[in-house]
C-alpha cells in the first residue's frame, strides 16, 4: 500500500515536461499550431489589406459572363459563358495536349532508347544525334521553331490549301478533315465494340492461363486486336454503314464544318513530344543497360531469339529502373505545356491565368486556382505511376 | 510567365508585410530621389528604349514630366518595362510609383483593382489591320475571320462585342507579346490583327513589308489611355493628374519648352499662376512653385510631347484628331489652374 502511494507520489512529483511521450506530443502540437497560425496570418492579412486597398476579393467573379472568345474548346463555349467555364475550357485543353504529348513522347522515347543500343551503326548514331540535339536546346525555342519557322512559314493560306481528295485540307489555319456524323443504327457498332473489348480480355486471360499450364503459345494480342477492331467494323458494314461524313468547305475566309486541328496544337504537341522523347530515350537506355548482361546470355542459352529476349527478359526488368524517372518526365511535360501561351494555344495558363486574370484583376484567386490544378494533375500522375511501379516491382517467388 | 508568378507572389507578400508603406508615395519618391515608372516593353511612339536604354515616347514623357515636377529633373526616372498582364499587379504591390503604359481607363479597372486613373494622355480607339490581299474594305466583311490579338488587353472583349453585335463569327488567336502577335499575322495565321489604332500603325511599321497591310476605317471602341496610380494616396494622385493638366494648359496658353522662361514675366495671370510667378499652386500640391515650369521646360507642353513622339513628322505619322485641344475640335481639355 505504502509502496504504491509512494510510487504515485514520485510520479506526480516528476514535472510533466520531463515525460518523453508528453514532450513528443506537446512539441508536435505546438509546431502544428504555429504552422496553422502562420498560414492563417498570411491569409487573413492578405484579405484585410486587399480590402483596405479596395481590391475586390472572393470567387464570385467565376459566375460572371466572360465575354471573350476562345480559339479551341473541347466543351461547348462561346462569349456568353461564365469565367468559371473558361477555367474548364483551359483545363481540358491543357489535359488534351498533355495526354497527346505523353503518348507520343513515350512511344518515340522507347523506340529511340532501344535504337541507341542497336547493333546497326547508322541507327544507333542517328538516335544519339537526335537525343543530343533535342535535349540540349531550350524547349521554348523549339516551340517557336516548329510553330513560326516550320508550320506558319510553310503552310499556305486557306485559299491555296493543300488538298487531299477534296476532303482533307491543310493550311495555316489548321488541318481540316471530314467529321463523322453517326446516323440511326450506329449504336450497334458501339455494342460490337464493347463485346469486342470483353472478348479480347477473355482471350488474353485464357491464352495466358493455357500457356502457364500447358506451355502452348497462342497469338493472343494479335487476335485481341482483331476482336477490338474487326468486330465493330464487321457490324458497321453489316448495318449498311450508318454514318455520314461532314466535309469541310471553304466559305468566306476559312473552312467551315468538318473536324479541325489547329496549328498551335500541332506545334505544341510536336515540340513537347520530341523534346521529352529525348529524355525518355536516355532513361530507357539506362534501364536496359541496367539489366546485367548475364540475363541476356541466360535467355540466349535457353534458346530465346532476339525479340523475345528483349520483350520477355530485359524490358520487364528494365521497367523497374525506368518507371520512377519516367514519372518525372511526365510531370515535366504537363508543366511544360504551360509554354502554350507563347504561341497562342489556349491552355489553362493562357486562357484562365491570362485573359480571365487580366479581365477580372483577381490575381490571388486565379493564380491560386491555377497552381492548385497543376498540383492536382501532378499528384494524380505521381500516384498512378507509383501504383504502376509497385505492380512492376520485383515479386519474390 | 515566371515574372507574372513572381509579381503575383510579390503582391501577396507585399500585401502581407507592407500595409502602411503606401500612404506617402510623394515622400517615398523624394527620399529615393528617383521616380519608378511602369511602361510598356517596347511600343514605338509610346514607350520604347533605344540601343543605349534611353526611353522615349509619349507615355515615357508623362513619367518624365512628373519627375521634373516632383524632383526638378526629368531624367530622374527609372523605367520598369511591364507586360500587359503584369502592369496592375506591379502598381498594386508598390513595385512602381505610377503606371504609364498605354492603359485603357475602364470601369472595372477604376473600381475593382484599387487604382485611380489620373487623366488621359492619348485618346485611342480599337481598329483592324488587314492583309491587303484579302481585298476587304470594311470591318463588316470580316465574318468568319481569324483574328490575331495580344493577351491581357481590353481588346479581346471589344472584339467579341463587335462581332456579336454585327452577327458575325470569328476565331481569335491570343499571343503573349506584341511581336509574336505581329509574326502570327504576317505569316498568315490570321486574316486580321486587332489592337488600338495607334498600335496598329506602330505594328505595321515593324512589318517586313508594311505596304502589304492596311488599317480599316472602323474604330470599334473608346480607348482613353492614361497614367494610373494607387487608390488611397490623394496627394500623389493630384500631382500626377495636375502635371498632365499643366502640360495641356501650357499648350492652350502658348507656353512651350522654348519660351517658358520668357513667359514667366507674362502679364497673363493664368500663365503667372501656372509658372509659379504668382499664387501658390505648387505648395497646394506639396511641391515647389516651379513644378509646372520644370515639367514644361524639360519635357514640353502636351502638343510638343505629341508631335515629338507620334505626330506627323514621326514614323507613326498620326494626326492630332481626337487629341487636339478642345478649342481646336479635339478632346484634350484641362481644368484651369486657379
Amino acid at each position: 500500500m505504502a509502496d504504491t502511494s509512494e510510487e504515485q507520489q514520485t510520479k506526480t512529483k516528476t514535472a510533466i515536461w520531463y515525460d518523453p511521450t508528453f514532450r513528443a506530443i506537446a512539441f508536435q502540437v505546438l509546431a502544428g499550431i504555429a504552422i496553422v497560425w502562420f498560414f492563417w496570418y498570411i491569409f487573413d492579412n492578405t484579405l484585410t489589406n486587399m480590402e483596405k486597398r479596395g481590391i475586390t476579393t472572393g470567387f464570385g467573379f467565376l459566375d460572371n459572363p466572360a465575354g471573350f472568345g476562345i480559339l479551341m474548346s473541347l466543351i461547348e463555349y462561346d462569349e456568353t459563358y461564365s469565367y468559371g467555364r473558361t477555367f474548364f475550357v483551359g483545363l481540358l485543353n491543357t489535359l488534351l495536349v498533355s495526354v497527346l504529348g505523353v503518348i507520343f513522347a513515350t512511344t518515340l522515347g522507347f523506340l529511340l532508347g532501344v535504337a541507341r543500343l542497336s547493333n546497326n551503326w547508322l541507327l544507333a548514331k542517328v538516335a544519339t544525334i537526335y537525343v543530343e540535339v533535342l535535349r540540349n536546346i531550350p524547349l521554348l525555342l523549339q516551340i517557336f521553331f516548329w510553330y513560326f519557322a516550320i508550320l506558319l512559314k510553310n503552310l499556305p493560306s486557306p485559299r491555296q490549301s493543300m488538298n487531299l481528295n477534296d476532303s482533307v485540307f491543310l493550311n495555316a489555319r489548321g488541318l481540316y478533315g471530314p467529321a463523322p456524323v453517326p446516323t440511326d443504327g450506329f449504336f450497334a457498332v458501339w455494342i460490337a465494340f464493347g463485346l469486342g473489348v470483353a472478348a479480347a480480355v477473355y482471350v488474353v486471360r485464357w491464352a495466358k492461363k493455357r500457356q502457364d499450364e500447358q506451355g502452348i503459345q497462342f497469338p493472343a494480342y494479335r487476335s485481341a486486336m482483331g476482336l477490338v477492331i474487326g468486330l465493330p467494323l464487321l457490324v458497321f458494314f453489316a448495318m449498311g454503314m450508318p454514318m455520314t461524313l461532314d466535309y469541310p468547305a471553304l466559305k468566306g475566309f476559312n473552312f467551315q464544318g468538318g473536324m479541325r486541328v489547329i496549328p498551335e496544337l500541332m506545334a505544341l504537341t510536336w515540340a513537347l513530344s520530341l523534346y521529352t522523347a529525348s529524355f525518355i530515350a536516355e532513361i530507357v537506355r539506362a534501364g536496359i543497360q541496367g539489366v546485367t548482361h548475364g540475363q541476356t546470355e541466360a535467355a540466349r542459352a535457353m534458346g530465346l531469339r532476339n525479340g523475345p529476349t528483349l520483350r520477355l527478359v530485359v524490358i520487364p526488368q528494365a521497367m523497374r529502373i525506368i518507371i520512377p524517372p519516367l514519372t518525372s518526365q511526365y510531370l515535366n511535360l504537363v508543366k511544360n505545356s504551360s509554354l502554350a501561351t507563347a504561341i497562342g494555344y489556349p491552355d489553362l495558363v493562357a486562357v484562365f491565368m491570362g485573359t480571365t486574370l487580366n479581365q477580372t484583376g483577381q490575381a490571388v484567386e486565379v493564380v491560386g486556382m491555377t497552381m492548385a490544378v497543376y498540383l492536382t494533375i501532378s499528384l494524380l500522375i505521381s500516384s498512378f505511376m507509383n501504383w504502376y511501379n509497385k505492380k512492376m516491382a520485383l515479386v519474390e517467388r | 510567365m515566371k515574372r507574372t508568378l513572381t509579381i503575383a507572389t510579390g503582391i501577396a507578400a507585399a500585401a502581407m508585410f507592407a500595409s502602411s508603406a503606401f500612404a506617402g508615395t510623394l515622400e517615398d519618391v523624394k527620399k529615393r530621389g528617383v521616380l519608378s515608372c511602369g511602361v510598356s516593353q517596347g511600343l514605338p511612339g509610346f514607350s520604347q528604349p533605344d540601343d543605349k536604354n534611353n526611353w522615349a515616347g509619349i507615355d515615357v514623357d508623362v513619367c518624365r514630366a512628373v519627375a521634373a515636377a516632383v524632383l526638378g529633373d526629368a531624367n530622374k526616372v527609372s523605367f520598369k518595362p511591364l507586360t500587359a498582364k503584369e502592369r496592375f499587379t506591379a502598381l498594386q504591390s508598390g513595385e512602381i510609383d505610377m503606371l504609364s503604359r498605354n492603359t485603357t481607363w475602364t470601369h472595372t479597372r477604376d473600381t475593382s483593382l484599387g487604382l485611380n486613373f489620373a487623366g488621359v494622355n492619348y485618346y485611342d480607339g480599337q481598329g483592324f489591320l488587314v492583309q491587303k490581299a484579302l481585298g476587304v474594305k470594311s470591318a463588316l466583311e470580316l465574318d468568319g475571320a481569324s483574328v490575331c490579338i495580344q493577351a491581357g488587353t481590353t481588346t479581346e472583349l471589344n472584339l467579341a462585342d463587335y462581332f456579336t453585335l454585327n452577327g458575325m463569327k470569328y476565331s481569335s488567336v491570343v499571343f503573349d507579346s506584341s511581336d509574336q502577335t505581329r509574326e502570327g499575322f504576317e505569316s498568315g495565321r490570321c486574316d486580321i490583327l486587332t489592337s488600338d489604332q495607334s498600335q496598329l500603325y506602330a505594328i505595321r511599321s515593324k512589318m517586313s513589308d508594311p505596304s502589304s497591310a492596311a488599317v480599316l476605317p472602323e474604330v470599334i471602341s473608346k480607348e482613353p489611355l492614361g497614367p494610373v496610380v494607387r487608390q488611397g494616396d490623394d496627394v500623389w494622385f493630384n500631382i500626377v493628374k495636375w502635371t498632365l493638366y499643366a502640360q495641356v494648359n501650357a499648350e492652350e496658353m502658348g507656353v512651350t519648352s522654348a519660351n517658358a522662361a520668357d513667359m514667366k514675366s507674362s502679364k497673363n495671370p493664368n500663365v503667372q499662376r501656372l509658372l509659379g510667378t504668382s499664387g501658390d499652386a505648387g505648395a497646394k500640391l506639396g511641391l515647389g512653385e516651379d513644378w509646372a515650369y520644370n515639367a514644361i521646360t524639360q519635357v514640353g507642353n502636351y502638343g510638343e510631347m505629341f508631335d515629338r513622339n507620334v505626330g506627323p513628322d514621326t514614323p507613326l505619322a498620326i494626326s492630332r484628331g481626337l487629341n487636339a485641344l478642345w478649342s481646336k475640335g479635339g478632346l484634350q481639355y484641362a481644368p484651369p489652374v486657379r
